[in-house]
């Protein structure tokens, strides 16, 4: 109870300031007040479940996507994606001279570049990569883009996120910064925040769907959708949620998709990547 | 300043959010509309339009399939709005009173139109 009390003096030295940026918390205190709003939320979730999505709230909709998964929607994916990381640009080099250390590497992303100035995600590196190498960049939604990163998500199974925000560089802070006030901002005609439906309501029913929790939500992308009937990155989802609440959409890899990559990576750090994954 | 209505379990999602009370539009007061106009047929139809009103998203309404749950049931309407126009004020900007709330401000963002709103209005009254 003390805790509440805690929170809503700070509640109320919001509401009296007017200027919450002064008063919010470091990133390591709203992280640990985000995780810990979802293990009091539903007590019965273990933290590792998260990453599951609805399916951690929900038994008969999980015995469906474990059937699902028998035979994932995503493996053609994750093949074609194989075969695109092996496959040679026309100047005969490929990602592997871009991305030395292998596929598996979406355990490092996304990241406070220093020199950039920016946070950098792996498919925006991907596309670069074919850039700098003389080859037209993808699409940032779908297609071979989403492939490449399937199968890359797909190698990286089992790594633990752990985004940093360097305290030597202010603009990191900044931008994490931009990603939470995009997070809670109500947007779009119908008013919502990301907020209003996987934090508060998270759990509860729109129609017959669950609300999924916040917590866990970019473990498991790219992923396959089956409303989609194809694989798309986790900026495609985000552009879906923005026009569902009829706001305007971002572009893919724009700044403002970015930084809330980068805002909701950091409230999952400690959990596992497990994409490329399987959603309705 | 008091927050008596915060449960415990919102408390984190509004510390975070904080934000978000600060984003919310300049609340405009509901016109005049006239709500003796109202169809509650047609009301009906829009609050399980999923492109229109669509109260049955969030809301059990007795009769209507598959409703969310995420707001409170539409029952006993009349006991719990002492006049058809706190309904329709509720309706039109739900943050007026409850400025977290999540509901869409129909009227305030032109979700529905006047006649549309009193339509919505004169079913939920009979609820």
């Amino acid at each position: 109870m003390k805790k509440t009390h805690l929170m809503l003096t700070a509640l109320g030295l919001v509401c009296a300031l007017g200027s919450p940026l002064s008063v919010a918390g470091t990133p390591q205190e709203d992280q640990a007040v985000f995780q810990n709003y979802f293990k009091q939320r539903f007590p019965h979730v273990p933290i590792d479940d998260f990453k599951n999505g609805a399916y951690a709230l929900d038994p008969v909709g999980r015995e469906n996507w474990e059937a699902i998964e028998e035979f994932p929607p995503y493996e053609a994916a994750i093949d074609n994606g194989k075969t695109l990381w092996a496959t040679p640009f026309a100047n005969g080099k490929t990602y592997a001279d871009c991305f030395p250390d292998g596929p598996g590497i979406a355990g490092k992303f996304p990241h406070w570049d220093k020199e950039r100035g920016m946070v950098v995600t792996l498919p925006l590196l991907v596309n670069e990569c074919r850039v700098a190498n003389g080859e037209k960049p993808y699409g940032y939604f779908l297609g071979p883009l989403a492939e490449i990163n399937a199968y890359m998500a797909f190698e990286s199974r089992g790594q633990i996120i752990n985004v940093e925000i360097p305290a030597d560089d202010p603009r990191a802070l900044a931008a994490y910064e931009k990603g939470k006030e995009f997070y809670f901002a109500r947007r779009g005609q119908f008013n919502f925040s990301c907020a209003h439906c996987h934090m508060g309501n998270s759990g509860s029913t729109l129609r017959t769907e669950i609300l999924s929790p916040a917590l866990g939500h970019t473990t498991h992308f790219p992923v396959y959708r089956s409303k989609w009937g194809e694989i798309a990155t986790l900026h495609r989802r985000y552009k879906g949620c923005n026009e569902q609440v009829r706001a305007k959409a971002f572009e893919g890899q724009s700044e403002e998709y970015r930084n809330l990559e980068y805002f909701m990576s950091y409230m999952d750090n400690g959990l596992e990547l497990n994409g490329p994954g399987a959603r309705k | 300043m008091k927050f008596p209505s915060i449960s415990r379990r919102r408390a984190p999602a509004l510390i975070l959010g904080a934000l978000a009370i600060t984003a919310v539009g300049v609340a405009s007061e509901m016109p005049k509309i006239d709500l003796t106009s109202g169809d509650p047929a047609a009301g009906k139809a829009i609050a399980m339009d999923r492109s229109k009103g669509n109260c049955i998203a969030c809301h059990l309404i007795i009769g209507g399939e598959s409703p969310g749950a995420i707001g409170p049931a539409l029952i006993a309407m009349q006991t719990r709005y002492p006049t058809k126009e706190a309904l329709a004020i509720q309706i039109w900007d739900a943050t007026v009173k409850t400025p977290e709330a999540a509901m869409p401000p129909f009227g305030r963002h032109a979700i529905l139109s006047q006649q549309e709103l009193a339509d919505v209005v004169a079913y939920v009254w009979t609820l």
